[in-house]
């Protein structure tokens, strides 16, 4: 062993792994420090026999070491024989805890006592992190594990499930779910009720609980960990338990910190912020430097491109090209001006205000989830309703915007550098105006998740395009006629606040003046009667509220309040009053607006008096609708049981014009006065299920639907992160026989979604090898007629409504028969 | 990709709003009643035109007149028996099953007066009347259908109480494993009656039984008489009172079963009587042209 290495290499994921093996091969001197005692523990941890996919397809592979897309047993098998042949030192059971010194010797302690000196490190610990631990004399005892990979290996144990998240729970679950293993499954939550899990998986518990299944203890927390015995902290003291085995998931400590403490700057406070970095992966801690899914790369294949890559920029080749250089080159190619890669990354970092600050890596990171194009003078770039949530920047050349949707010929201009379609990111809204080329143009169109980094990380990105957001939705609202310059008083005396679900934002009777616009989410209006909360009406993102005060200097008529976690932009009323004062027209406008409101709420008034029972029954309907999600959905499933029969012909159209799976489950979820809420996708404004997908596979389409498309990978952080439960993950089933043939000769399963067993054993006979991929309701898209589940209905009980239009009272008071 | 120029779009998004809006009508009021208002039609033709049209010496299937109807009758009965297919079959398209839906149980009703009128109402024993009297006993056997599809649905869904059908058997599986448990104190007679209880298949129910939703030899019920109130220990109260929350799950089971039988029963008439309709009618048709 070398007094000092060349490099150590921290972590043996893909991308540690990749950086050893290309030391090895350039002979430089190295060590590989992995935590546990295997190589690659994220991949490791994966289901058994789980299949692992390739993605991006069209990136090369550069590395000493193998991939492709197989099972997770045949994966770790090549690397553990590869790392070998390859003469890779590996030093396993190796927690770093410490890395301090400078470029040339680094000193890195380790958990065992052990100090490793190094010249370069290179860190590439991933994102996970360690698990919590108990906090509790006893907390190291091996009855104790982080982990529960099989619930079904453990019988007649006494077992304990520490946490309140949704993984205990989903363990807890898992391991009571079968009463032939006689388990004894006792779950802890610290506090009274569990705010941090899903509602479903809560409803689970407590059924699981009613029936005896699973032990619930609430305000209840561990004391002492002792052999087969658990020491319980209860609200009426000590309590101890028999105790076999001991799940803790509570939560872990994200890597962060540790990187930190080694003097490496992230971009923000924000907790998506990631390491800075040079072009070689540097940190700003000179020497050290940070790959893989740490440096803000998921996917394998980047991991190891990277490993590859951040070696060969240690061994002072400065001539290599980034893997994506071939990627970059295609996209470019379309563009006019033959232009090289790096010409065309300077052009758009020096042209677009919000990318100036961005560092060459991230450039070619948001390059890679962004696309360009190059439109001719008059040319459409999207049109008004259509959907779309991505942002353009102009990189040359300049757009018109048209503001009249009646006159084409109304355009208001935006210049070289700027933004256009950011109200679609940020409300999720569809596009607001047509927009049109004034000049050959030139634009980066920037998809929803690379949008949304590049505001996290980029600070002074996220006050320009927050400002111009402000400014434009003023505009669209109150129609053509308002400049710039009307409403820059308004914008510049503009506060963004983020209000929770059901927080009041203005209060009935109040007598502040403020007027808002919902930029992000959606809210409610209610009205006091009698002493009890009757809905009036739903208010969409893009909408303003609170104007009825300021402009009859009255007290607030009615309590308006976030019906999910929403953002509003606040503007203190007399800046409103002066621009009403500028503008005649625009007073008439905003009088006419109000006077539609008033209209609304004195209708419901009025009926309240006469049909006392209906405008109850529509408050409560309407409310229960808001809590079932849809006042964040945009194109939503709903079942009317007055009509269903239960027939399950809208699951079968489902699942037989998609490949054989239904993406509904029909009888489940939650039902308010025979409208019926069943599990299937509701298309949010701001999918859940978008938040932490590692290929960015999810996207939203061109008629608003929110789908997965062919590059997922199927590591389930889509089904996790959705709160309606509404994404499965499953193996594509194979193919049916006929209609006709199961009509005459009653060949195969029928229409509808074939039985598991079906679907297993066919595929099987028929030598098919398929991942399970996350699959979700598309909305039909791409089939002529819309979605299969309504058309498919023989009774008229399932409809698809948008929330806007359904949650009023024509909608919900009328009488279907 | 969304940069992309689309004329369409603008067309595609009135549509979507539109199919929005009118989703939401039942089967029978689809589009306002078009295919009453067809099938009406239909039918006042039909009838006017019988006591307007003069047939010597009376009206029969045979004459031009007779020919007329038949023919029509036929056409409506093939179309009318496509419902299944159409059913099953999830083509792309603009088609609704709710309209099909709609014409299926309008047009059906409409060929009560087309069929009839088209015998001139000489019936008799013969395979030609075999025709009718199925396609009559197809039309009430859905008149019936007609009648459950809008009355029961709301039954359905209030005694579902948000469950599933997987719900409601796990619901009562767990509360037979809290019996099993806490039946293990008591005596021999009272344990056989538990065990009884346990033993009996809930599902294993005859036709009558699911249609009426009453199932006299319960054994759950018949193992709550076994403990009478006012007599009862501790382990005794807590069977009981677990007994009774069986019986409570398995009510709501077996009237989940009952309307779901009392919805799909007919078809067990519809279907069959449609194939045995299109049979005779094939051979109705056949002995008409061959004895000309």
């Amino acid at each position: 062993m070398p007094d000092q290495y060349r490099v150590a290499i921290v972590g043996s994921g893909p991308a540690g792994l990749s950086a050893a093996a290309r030391a090895a091969a350039l002979g430089m001197s190295h060590i590989l420090l992995e935590k546990t005692d295997h190589l690659s523990d994220t991949i490791y941890k994966y289901q058994k026999g789980k299949h692992v996919m390739a993605t991006p397809s069209n990136l090369v592979l550069r590395s000493d070491i193998d991939f492709d897309a197989g099972k997770r047993e045949f994966i770790l098998d090549t690397w553990d024989t590869q790392i070998a042949d390859n003469k890779v030192n590996v030093r396993l059971n190796s927690e770093v805890t410490a890395i301090s010194g400078e470029t040339g010797s680094f000193q890195i302690e380790l958990k065992d006592g052990e100090t490793i000196q190094a010249e370069a490190v290179v860190m590439a610990i991933g994102t996970q992190g360690n698990p919590n631990k108990l906090r509790c004399p006893g907390a190291d005892l091996p009855l104790i594990q982080y982990q529960l990979d099989d619930p079904g290996e453990y019988f007649d144990e006494h077992i304990t499930v520490v946490g309140s998240g949704d993984a205990g729970i989903e363990n807890a679950l898992g391991l009571a779910a079968d009463p032939a293993q006689r388990n004894v499954v006792t779950i802890l939550n610290r506090r009274a009720d569990f705010a941090r899990a899903k509602a479903a998986n809560v409803a689970l518990l407590e059924e699981a609980e009613k029936d005896g299944r699973i032990s619930v203890r609430r305000e209840t927390s561990p004391a002492e960990v002792r052999e087969n015995e658990l020491v319980l902290e209860t609200r009426d003291g000590q309590e101890t338990i028999k105790c076999d085995r001991i799940i803790a998931r509570t939560g872990s400590q994200p890597p962060r910190g540790f990187v930190e403490g080694c003097g490496i700057e992230f971009t923000g406070e924000d907790r998506g912020a990631f390491p800075k970095l040079s072009p070689s992966f540097e940190t700003t801690q000179s020497g050290i430097h940070v790959i893989g899914a740490l440096a803000g790369y998921p996917l394998i294949k980047h991991c190891m491109n990277q490993g590859y890559d951040v070696i060969e920029f240690l061994n002072g080749n400065q001539e290599l090209k980034p893997a994506d250089e071939p990627i970059l080159a295609d996209k470019f190619a379309a563009l006019p001006g033959n232009r090289s890669v790096d010409e065309w990354l300077e052009i758009f970092r020096n042209n677009i205000t919000i990318l100036r600050e961005l560092s060459p890596l991230q450039m070619r990171e948001l390059m890679l989830d962004s696309d360009v194009a190059a439109f001719s003078a008059g040319e459409i770039i999207f049109v008004r309703n259509d959907p779309g949530s991505s942002m353009f920047a102009i990189a040359e050349g300049s757009v018109l915007v048209e503001v009249n949707p009646d006159d084409p010929s109304v355009t208001v201009p935006i210049e070289q550098g700027s933004i256009f379609g950011e109200v679609g990111l940020i409300s999720g809204r569809r596009r607001g105006s047509t927009i049109r080329a004034a000049e050959p143009v030139v634009t980066l169109e920037l998809t929803r998740n690379a949008a949304l980094k590049l505001l996290a990380t980029v600070p002074s990105a996220n006050r320009a395009v927050n400002q111009i957001t402000i400014e434009r939705q003023l505009l669209q609202m109150f129609g053509a006629g308002l400049t710039s310059q009307d409403v820059a008083e308004l914008v510049q005396s503009a506060e963004t606040v983020e209000v929770r679900a059901g927080q009041n934002v203005i209060e009935e009777g109040g007598d502040d003046k403020d007027i808002y616009v919902i930029q992000q989410g959606s809210m409610i209006v209610e009205k006091s009667l009698g002493g009890k909360p009757i809905f009036l009406s739903y208010l969409p993102a893009g909408s303003y509220f609170g104007e009825m005060a300021v402009i009859d200097h009255s007290k607030r008529t009615a309590t308006v309040k976030a019906a999910i976690k929403s953002e509003v932009v606040k503007f203190p009323g007399e800046a409103f009053t002066r621009l009403l004062d500028r503008n005649p027209k625009l007073r008439e406008r905003a009088k006419a607006d109000m006077a539609s409101r008033r209209k609304v709420n004195s209708f419901v008034e009025e009926r309240k008096e006469s049909f006392s029972s209906a405008v109850d029954m529509y408050s409560e309907t309407a409310k229960f609708l808001i809590d079932n999600g849809i006042g964040e959905a945009t194109d939503v499933l709903l079942i009317d049981e007055t009509l269903c029969v239960g027939c399950d012909n809208c699951e079968k159209a489902c699942a037989d014009s998609h490949e054989g799976l239904s993406r509904l489950d029909r009888e489940a979820g939650r039902t308010y006065a025979h409208i019926h809420v069943p599990t299937s996708c509701r298309h949010c404004e701001h999918p859940h299920c978008m938040a932490d997908c590692p290929p960015n596979a999810i996207k939203r389409g061109p008629d608003g639907e929110v789908f997965i498309d062919d590059t997922c990978i199927g590591c389930g952080n889509c089904q996790r992160n959705c709160p309606y439960g509404v994404i499965r993950m499953d193996p594509k089933p194979p193919k049916k026989p006929s209609l006709f043939s199961w009509l005459l000769f009653g060949a195969g399963p029928g229409p509808g979604e074939a039985s598991y067993s079906w679907r297993k054993t066919t595929a099987e006979k028929r030598g098919l090898e398929q991942a399970k991929l996350a699959i979700k309701c598309d909305m039909c898209a791409g089939i002529e007629g819309g979605p299969a589940c309504v058309r498919a209905c023989p009774t008229g009980a399932a409809i698809r409504v948008a929330p806007e239009k359904f949650l009023t009272f024509t909608k919900l008071a009328e009488d279907v028969d | 990709m969304a940069s992309t120029p689309r004329d369409s779009s603008k067309v595609d998004f009135a549509f979507a709003e539109k199919r929005r809006d009118t989703d939401h009508e039942s089967f029978l009021s689809h589009a306002r009643m078009r295919w009453l208002k067809v099938s009406s039609a239909i039918c006042l033709i039909v009838i006017v035109s019988y006591f307007l049209v003069d047939v010597e010496p009376r009206h029969n299937g045979g004459s031009w007149y007779g020919y007329t109807l038949g023919t029509i009758g036929a056409g409506l009965i093939v179309w009318l028996s496509l419902l299944g297919i159409r059913k099953r079959n999830i083509t792309d398209g603009r088609w609704s099953l709710k309209a099909w839906t709609s014409a299926h149980v309008y047009l059906g009703l409409a060929l009560i007066v087309v069929g009839t009128m088209h015998t001139g109402f000489q019936l008799g024993w013969n395979v030609h009347t075999l025709a009718w009297a199925l396609m009559m006993l197809v039309i009430v056997s859905g008149i019936y259908g007609i009648s459950v599809y809008a009355a029961l649905p709301r039954s359905l869904s209030t005694n579902r109480r948000e469950m599933t059908r997987g719900q409601m058997i796990e619901a009562l599986a767990a509360i037979d494993r809290q019996l099993e448990a806490a039946a293990q104190p008591l005596g021999r007679s009272e344990s056989d009656a538990v065990i009884a209880a346990l033993d009996q298949d809930v599902f294993k129910a005859g036709l009558l039984a699911r249609l009426t939703g009453s199932y006299p030899r319960c054994a759950t019920a018949r193992a709550l008489r076994a403990f009478p109130e006012g007599s009862l220990n501790k382990a005794e109260q807590k069977v009981a009172s677990l007994l009774s929350r069986r019986k409570s799950q398995l009510s709501q089971i077996r009237r989940q079963m009952r309307y779901k039988a009392l919805l799909q029963v007919w078809l067990y008439i519809h279907i069959p009587a449609t194939i045995a309709l299109i049979a005779a009618l094939l051979a109705h048709v056949i002995s008409v042209f061959y004895y000309w």
